[in-house]
């Protein structure tokens, strides 16, 4: 069987028959649906971060260009659900565009370039002088499109379509050669790979990750501020939970959404500062002891992880 | 009008030099981004607004507890914390991971001790009544703190440039290997700038609540930027430099208040963005940096 395969029987097709299967037996759907969102979010993540090395610290701009495409799409233009979709995910590619000039910076200065645009987008969105165009700081409403059960659906296929994709990542030349400039990008252009064009089709894709579920988000909500969907929670959440797994695999992420944004919601709802000391401990204790997150230490072993 | 927003600008300008001198001291000696920075500048202003709420001591005071309480308290988090994170890969990366997961400590830590809200000083304890300075009116408080803050900027180029552990301060901002090779003790330098680059934040957080209103545990983000900003403007790496990145920013800001001040808040963002893209090699590359 080719490892792909594997991968996807081992890793994609357990997860994506979760969350279809359990909203029939389990009746709190908006809790599987922030599972399934942070499951997107943090495999978007893992596209840029794990495979390029760029670590997006204002990943949730693209979130919110998203929501707000879609929501801007249905009330101006009055546009059915799936243009609006693409209008989102059209708004996050945009940004992205915008933003490439940034992938120029190293390291430590884009991660601070990149928060400090998703801070700006959320400055511009929610300035009262926007009210006309954007609702300002009043937040959106978009009750006439609210459909619960099609919108979730669609969560589950942008997040098994994005599953898919990081399989591919980790199972073809691309991937690896973004694994190349991620490790030596001078050495990668050396051995003939388009240094620019890939990392910036990795950086895209991950962008319209992020504005797809970011719009299948508004659908789904249908009624959020601009501080819910321009919230640092997003980037700093889908990056602690992609590094705790590991990045660069398929199943890593996975496993970090589902064990941290599990002991979030037992824990983090209720004392929230608790939480936030416990994740704040694990970060530093991860950084310094495991940097490649829960699946190495199988790796470690000779294990293939998906 | 527009000398008030030079004037008040500059005045602020100094005071963001201290904001961001701690992080670009300690950036420029150990190479690592401290992104709890934000954070020890918001226990500097808690620890000014309870120890004020206690026993009643001037700021000016706490201005000097916080820095030995906080140089003494850095000490110990270096070793605990920056030598194993030197021998990573990539520990440019990491640090902005594991002071986040710091900040995030210290965050939790603080809204547990005091609770989320807002909490402030009343500006009259630094004197009261306005100063006139060629023909303009301004707080006493901010003029008090720009004081204190041309203070701190000049103790630290004293250090930096007229004592002989700053003098091995600087070898070790050039080269950290060479500075080893030649028989520093590169750890103990380091050790010392980091303490003074948290004792620096705290100094600057005492006098937040003058300057930037009332104070939260969640504040740090912000300041964060905001220094970001600032040393990014001036020189990464090279902490006097920060004394022109602060008087650019704060100018800049007061301009941004007096003329658009809806749009004030995006600032320090996009300057922030434009002087990374616009002159990447002149902050990125190292070769520019004077120490």
């Amino acid at each position: 069987m080719p490892r792909s395969l594997r991968h996807l029987l081992l890793a994609v097709l357990p997860v994506t028959l979760a969350a279809s299967l359990l909203p029939a037996v389990y009746s709190n759907q908006l809790l599987l649906f922030n599972f399934v969102v942070f499951l997107t979010l943090a495999q978007g993540v893992n596209v840029i971060y794990g495979f390029t090395g760029y670590l997006p610290f204002g990943y949730v701009g693209f979130f919110g260009a998203g929501a707000y495409g879609f929501s801007l799409c249905v009330i101006h233009l009055h546009a059915a659900p799936p243009l609006a979709l693409a209008a989102g995910s059209l708004a996050a590619i945009l940004l992205g565009l915008l933003l490439t000039p940034l992938l120029r910076l190293s390291g430590a200065y884009f991660a601070i370039a990149n928060l400090a645009a998703s801070l700006a987008l959320y400055q511009v969105i929610s300035n009262p002088n926007l009210t006309d165009i954007t609702k300002g700081p009043y937040g959106i409403t978009l009750s006439g499109v609210y459909q619960p059960a099609l919108s979730y659906g669609t969560a589950v296929a942008i997040m098994t379509a994005t599953l898919a994709l990081t399989v591919f990542l980790r199972n073809s030349n691309f991937g690896l050669s973004l694994q190349a400039i991620r490790e030596d990008a001078v050495s990668a252009a050396m051995a003939g790979i388009d240094v620019v064009r890939a990392r910036t089709t990795a950086w895209l894709l991950s962008a319209l990750i992020a504005g797809l579920i970011g719009a299948d988000f508004a659908w789904y909500v249908s009624v959020f501020y601009p501080d819910t969907v321009f919230s640092p929670e997003f980037s700093i959440f889908a990056i602690v939970f992609a590094l705790f797994g590991g990045v660069a695999t398929v199943s890593g992420p996975v496993l970090g959404v589902l064990l941290l944004y599990g002991i979030y919601n037992v824990i983090g709802i209720s004392t929230p500062q608790y939480f936030q000391l416990i994740y704040g401990l694990l970060i530093m204790l991860l950084v310094l002891f495991l940097p490649n997150g829960v699946v190495s230490l199988m790796r470690k072993r000779g294990i293939d992880v998906p | 009008m527009l000398a008030y927003a030079v004037l008040a600008g500059l005045i602020f300008g100094l005071y963001f030099s201290l904001v961001g001198l701690g992080l670009n001291l300690i950036f420029g000696v150990m190479r690592i981004v401290n992104l709890a920075h934000g954070d020890f500048l918001m226990l500097g202003a808690l620890a000014a607004i309870s120890l004020f709420a206690l026993i009643g001591l001037n700021p000016i005071g706490t201005a000097f507890v916080v820095l030995a309480a906080f140089a003494l308290v850095g000490f110990p988090l270096y070793y605990l914390l920056v030598p194993r994170l030197l021998r990573a890969k990539d520990p440019e990366m990491l640090s902005i991971m594991l002071f986040f997961g710091l900040s995030q400590v210290i965050e939790a830590l603080a809204t547990m001790a005091f609770g989320p809200s807002e909490r402030s000083i009343p500006g009259r304890v630094l004197g009261t009544g306005p100063v006139q300075f060629l023909g303009q009116r301004f707080p006493i408080a901010w003029v008090i703190t720009a004081a204190a803050s041309a203070v701190a900027v000049s103790a630290i180029y004293f250090y930096l440039y007229r004592t002989r552990l700053g003098y091995l301060t600087r070898a070790v901002m050039v080269d950290r290997d060479e500075a080893l090779a030649t028989g520093i003790d590169v750890h103990r330098v380091s050790a010392i700038a980091f303490g003074l680059g948290l004792g620096l934040a705290a100094i600057a957080g005492v006098f937040a609540p003058f300057m930037l209103g009332s104070a939260t545990p969640a504040m740090g983000v912000e300041l964060n930027i905001q220094s970001f900003a600032v040393i990014v403007i001036g020189s990464l790496g090279n902490p006097l430099g920060t004394v022109l990145g602060g008087a650019v920013y704060g100018v800049s800001l007061m301009f941004m208040q007096t003329y658009f001040s809806t749009w004030a808040n995006l600032l320090p963002y996009v300057l922030l963005i434009l002087i990374l893209l616009v002159r990447p090699s002149g902050l990125l590359g190292r070769q520019v940096r004077r120490a």
